[in-house]
């Protein structure tokens, strides 16, 4: 047992991973893929293919479409037969290119095979060009281009490389399996990682619940320093269990014992984290000039009736996925693209993956329904399990009187990270974070406001 | 006992004095002078402090229509040409008068028309809904029906109908302040003129989907078929995106489209009589006959110019 | 396809809810109810019927038919105040008065300011208080008939901290023959008080009874320690200081910390979710104020116990500890 964990709130969620024992299982490609242009947090992808257009796998079919934005590649070989808007998880029309598929014929210079690639190029900015060039976004959920991340401002210096194993929300598994089935890779890649940012320390931080990958990872690391002295300097942390220790603030508190100022960037306290997927990905684009055409999604759920982690094609439907699987359960009522607490109930199950899609979950109305919002008995339950230190109880009620952006600022409406605790723990069913999500939601655009009307002041 | 009375009252009317003269000079050193006429406006002002202006309230909208050269930015819409009027009268300057507006819904989506493929479970508020996702219908453009902008609205003019669930504007208390439009997270509320009467006509849909799909969403929804754009004689109708719009300013209230619209999303309201299709489709029946016929006649015409020149 | 249900994240929920920790409050209630029944017989069973019953009776009939509003009967906060109400009055308190009690509990304290959660004052103490201030007789009369099975005997005096009170009060004013502070605190054993003694309120009369039920509430997590501890600490200085400065005119620390209202006050009453600040910062002042207050009450006011006051006192500040003391934000100083 672990005692290191962050230093304020937190809860305790059941564990749940019943798909724990499921090794990564590759889906048969469907016959038709949906690839949506905005796959990533910023600007959406510009297609660079056109309709009739034969593709291969790995082939780039769209483009950044701006500094913060990502390549996206083709993840079948086949036609492409549209480019038009679809709807998306959420039911939203979205650019998106269909491409009906035909064989699985790969770009040439893309290795596909399985063997472990140790010796990486010390050179960063080959690295660095070939992240951008594979579309790498970050894959623990918030989809930010990695290359952007990988780029520190000028000034900043980067202590740390924390690689993010500690899939803290329940259900999840795909990153636990990564690192039992391809711990390697990830050292490698957080090895590439840590080689680009010029950094001398690399941590893999994994919660308690996974003895079985800190033992593997300390193995593979062990094995590999023997081989060279570019894997001196990552080293295994173990963690509590606690969610949300997988939130970047949290978990550089929680390694680093350093809290990330309101407002700031980790790398103001020297601190860069990438996820497990992320350090895959970055091994398989650097070693294999393989970019991101699949990413391991656990399926999962007591209701569902088969349990697996799948190596899934970008863009493969959903549909196609649960019938793979057996099908969608008669007492499911709802799916979950992503964990319990954070993860987004899917309102369109036509929709298709996505680059950051990394669980789908199936819960009965008995697990998933709310309870009725009763009044406020002032238990503080919520600030409590606020792992940023607000009070969500006084959050709600300034948010509800309407008109309160100030006091909201005051008391750091703009500070919450959306992790769910509050809600979580609240007895009387209040929807806290609903509501408070709304507030972060104005408060930061009247701060974004303010930031560009000084800055057009400046000029 | 009578000298205890005595110093009481001495004391008494000392301190009375000396927090006087206090207050007096604070008052004195704190005084903001301003113009008496704000004081003016604000009086004829409704006094909703609504902020349907654009300003906080009715004293900020006095204050600035006091400090504005003149009152082509300040209007104000609740008080209306009449309030204006007056505005006008304590500063000296002209108005420019502005039709009556009134806030539509264009949105028909009814429980009826727009089957439910999804549920929500979750704070009641359009806005929070539609960050999460597009809605319970198929339809990612149409009403959420949390009622938002009954919520904003501070006339008491908006309320949910419990058959559509959409929200209906009470036209005699809408006062076109805006704020229902500002929250609907949709943006499906327009403020439009009231028209001759009331009698307006206005496309009561925004989605901007192709025709299949929007017609497999909502029974209801503006397909962008172009019917009416082309039936239209005094090129108010446009379609763009999928999805018409009327221009109030060049309508002509002739209902031509109303009648024509194939999905009944084009509504005409408080016209005295009730919309007679045929006639109005025998009509378009017969003008389209003469100019067709004008046409032929006019084509005939050109094909023997030629043959008299060669002759 | 069949509809699929949409909302805001989190999708899951925590086992805890407003009638579950209320329940466990009730729960950690039992044993002193029951030692109150062993010790005062039937009469004690009278009170607490009455008290719970007409508690949950009018939260019904005020929610449903004043209010309008979806009763709240179901999340047990009425059997909370019911209790509590019950333990803090003499087992010979007729049942009307009783009655009169549970309606300035729930109907003036509690719905007045809108149901559960919005009331500043604890309704059992304001129910307590009430009936203290109007029925003194009624509620200073601590006879008993006895205990079922012979536990206790017929009792008729007063509690200790009264007897000391009245006996401090003969000694001061030079009554002949009047017994010396120390003769008068070693009629009460250390053992008879953390186990059980008579004279008090049904509920005040075991302490270790009462610490169990407080041991389960924080085995629970429904509350945390840091109120009741900061009372008992300020308790314990103050009395200290106090008794080492004086010795024949205060009382020592164990003995104020384990007679009158001192346990079932700081345990069940001061950490009151609604009436308690949500900070620690502000539960600590909230804490050292109610065990500053209760002495002060004890060593100098004319009431022999001062813990309700003392609490509701402290009630009145809660709005503003809220509004001063926050706890400490992530990446802010």
């Amino acid at each position: 047992m672990s005692r290191r964990t962050f230093s304020m709130g937190g809860v305790h969620p059941a564990d749940n991973k019943i798909s724990r024992d499921c090794k990564i299982e590759v889906l048969p490609i469907p016959d038709t893929v949906y690839i949506h242009l905005g796959q990533h947090i910023g600007a959406p992808a510009k297609p660079i293919v056109a309709v009739g257009d034969k593709v291969k796998v790995g082939q780039p079919i769209a483009e950044p479409g701006g500094f913060v934005s990502a390549y996206i590649h083709s993840s079948v070989s086949g036609t492409v037969k549209s480019i038009a808007p679809r709807k998306d998880l959420a039911g939203n029309p979205q650019m998106c290119i269909e491409i009906a598929v035909e064989g699985d014929e790969w770009m040439e210079g893309i290795d596909t095979s399985d063997t472990i690639v140790t010796d990486f190029p010390d050179d960063a900015k080959t690295s660095l060009e070939k992240i951008k060039a594979a579309g790498i976004v970050g894959l623990g959920g918030a989809t930010f281009p990695t290359h952007v991340k990988l780029m520190p401002p000028p000034g900043k210096k980067c202590d740390m490389l924390i690689i993010n194993g500690c899939e803290c929300e329940p259900y999840l598994t795909s990153d636990f399996r990564t690192l039992l089935e391809k711990g390697e890779q990830v050292a490698i890649g957080a090895a590439i990682i840590k080689n680009v940012l010029g950094v001398d320390k690399a941590t893999i931080a994994i919660e308690d619940n996974k003895p079985e990958a800190i033992k593997h990872m300390n193995e593979v690391l062990t094995n590999l320093r023997k081989l060279s002295s570019k894997y001196a300097g990552i080293s295994v942390m173990s963690l509590m269990k606690k969610y949300p220790e997988g939130g970047e603030k949290q978990l550089i508190d929680a390694v680093m014992h350093r809290q990330v100022k309101s407002g700031g960037l980790p790398i103001d306290v020297g601190a860069v984290v990438q996820n497990v997927a992320t350090a895959l990905a970055v091994y398989d684009a650097v070693q294999k000039n393989k970019p991101i055409v699949d990413n391991s999604v656990t399926v999962t759920g007591e209701c569902f009736p088969k349990q697996a982690n799948l190596l899934v094609r970008v863009g493969t439907p959903l549909k196609y996925i649960i019938d793979y699987l057996g099908g969608m359960p008669a007492d499911a009522v709802k799916v979950i693209s992503g964990g319990p607490m954070m993860g987004k109930a899917i309102a369109n199950l036509d929709a298709a993956t996505l680059k950051g899609t990394s669980a789908l979950l199936f819960l009965t109305a008995k697990q998933t329904a709310r309870g009725k919002e009763g009044n406020c008995i002032r238990c503080g339950k919520c600030a409590e399990a606020c792992p940023m230190g607000l009070e969500p109880f006084l959050l709600n009620r300034l948010s509800r009187a309407g008109g309160m952006l100030d006091e909201l600022e005051k008391n750091a409406v703009q500070d919450c990270i959306e992790c769910g605790c509050c809600l979580y723990s609240c007895p009387a069913n209040i929807p806290l974070l609903d509501v408070i999500r709304q507030s972060k939601a104005q408060v930061m655009g009247v701060i974004k406001a303010r930031a560009a009307a000084a800055a057009a002041a400046k000029k | 006992m009578s000298t205890t009375i005595i110093w009481t009252i001495a004391i008494i009317a000392l301190l009375g004095l000396v927090l006087a003269v206090v207050l007096y000079l604070v008052a004195e050193r704190f005084k903001v002078v301003e113009d008496p006429r704000i004081d003016e406006v604000e009086k004829v002002m409704p006094g909703a402090n609504c902020g349907g202006c654009g300003f906080a309230g009715c004293r900020a909208f006095a204050d600035a229509a006091v400090k504005a050269p003149n009152l082509d930015n300040n209007y104000c819409p609740v008080g209306g040409n009449e309030v204006m009027k007056k505005v006008a009268a304590i500063l000296g300057y002209e108005i420019k008068e502005k039709a009556p507006m009134v806030a539509v819904v264009r949105c028909n989506g009814s429980c009826e028309a727009r089957p439910r493929i999804n549920d929500y479970d979750g704070y009641a508020s359009c806005r929070v809904k539609a960050a999460l996702y597009s809605g319970d219908t198929g339809c990612s453009f149409g009403c959420l029906g949390c009622g938002d902008c009954v919520a904003a609205c501070q006339f008491g003019a908006i309320s949910m109908d419990p058959a559509t669930g959409l929200p209906v504007v009470d036209q005699e208390k809408c006062t076109a302040c805006g704020a229902c439009a500002k929250a609907c997270p949709k943006g499906i509320i327009e403020l439009r003129p009231k028209g001759p009467r009331g009698m307006r006509m206005y496309v009561s849909c925004v989605n901007k989907e192709k025709g299949p799909a929007v017609k497999q969403a909502c029974a209801n929804a503006c397909i962008g078929c172009g019917i009416c754009q082309k039936t239209c004689q005094h090129e108010a109708v446009v379609v763009e995106n999928n999805v018409a719009y009327i221009d109030p300013a060049k309508c002509k209230l002739c209902r031509e489209c109303e009648a024509m619209c194939p999905t009944g999303a084009i509504h005409g309201v408080n016209f005295p009589k009730p919309l007679d299709k045929d006639a109005i489709k025998a009509r378009i029946k017969e003008r389209n006959a003469k100019a067709a016929e004008a046409a032929k006649a006019a084509a005939a015409a050109k094909a023997e110019e030629p043959k008299k020149e060669e002759a | 396809m069949s509809k699929l249900l949409v909302s805001p994240s989190p999708h899951i929920h925590a086992s805890v809810s407003t009638k579950s920790l209320m329940r466990d409050v009730v729960l950690a209630l039992v044993p002193a109810a029951i030692v109150s029944v062993l010790f005062y017989g039937l009469g004690e069973l009278v009170v607490l019927g009455t008290s719970i019953a007409s508690c949950l009776v009018l939260e019904y009939l005020i929610t449903r038919y004043l209010l309008k509003k979806d009763n709240s009967v179901g999340d047990w906060s009425a059997v909370v105040t019911g209790l509590l109400l019950a333990l803090n009055l003499p087992a010979s308190t007729p049942w009307w008065v009783v009655f009169i009690g549970a309606v300035v509990a729930i109907g003036v304290a509690k719905m007045t300011f809108g149901g559960l959660g919005q009331n500043v004052f604890n309704p059992a103490l304001v129910g307590r208080v009430f009936l203290l201030v109007s029925f003194p007789t009624y509620m200073t009369n601590w006879e008993s008939n006895g205990g079922l099975f012979g536990i206790a005997d017929a009792f008729s005096g007063a509690t200790p901290l009264g007897a000391i009170k009245e006996g401090l009060i003969a000694l001061n004013a030079g009554t002949p023959g009047a017994s010396t502070l120390s003769e008068l605190t070693s009629q009460y054993g250390v053992s008879d008080l953390i186990f059980a003694h008579l004279g008090g309120s049904a509920g005040e009369i075991s302490a270790i009874a009462l610490l169990l039920g407080f041991g389960y509430l924080l085995l629970r997590k429904v509350v945390r320690p840091y109120i009741t501890l900061s009372i008992w600490g300020t308790v314990a200085l103050v009395s200290l200081a106090f008794s080492l400065a004086a010795p024949e005119q205060f009382t020592g620390p164990a003995f104020n910390l384990l007679t009158g209202g001192m346990i079932l006050g700081s345990c069940f009453m001061a950490t009151d979710y609604v009436t308690s600040p949500m900070s620690i910062k502000g539960g600590i002042i909230f804490g050292v104020g109610i065990g500053f207050i209760t002495m002060m009450i004890r060593y100098f006011g004319s009431y022999p116990e001062g813990m309700s006051f003392a609490i509701l006192i402290m009630n009145a500040t809660v709005p503003l500890l809220n509004n001063w003391c926050h706890q400490r934000k992530y990446g802010r100083a």
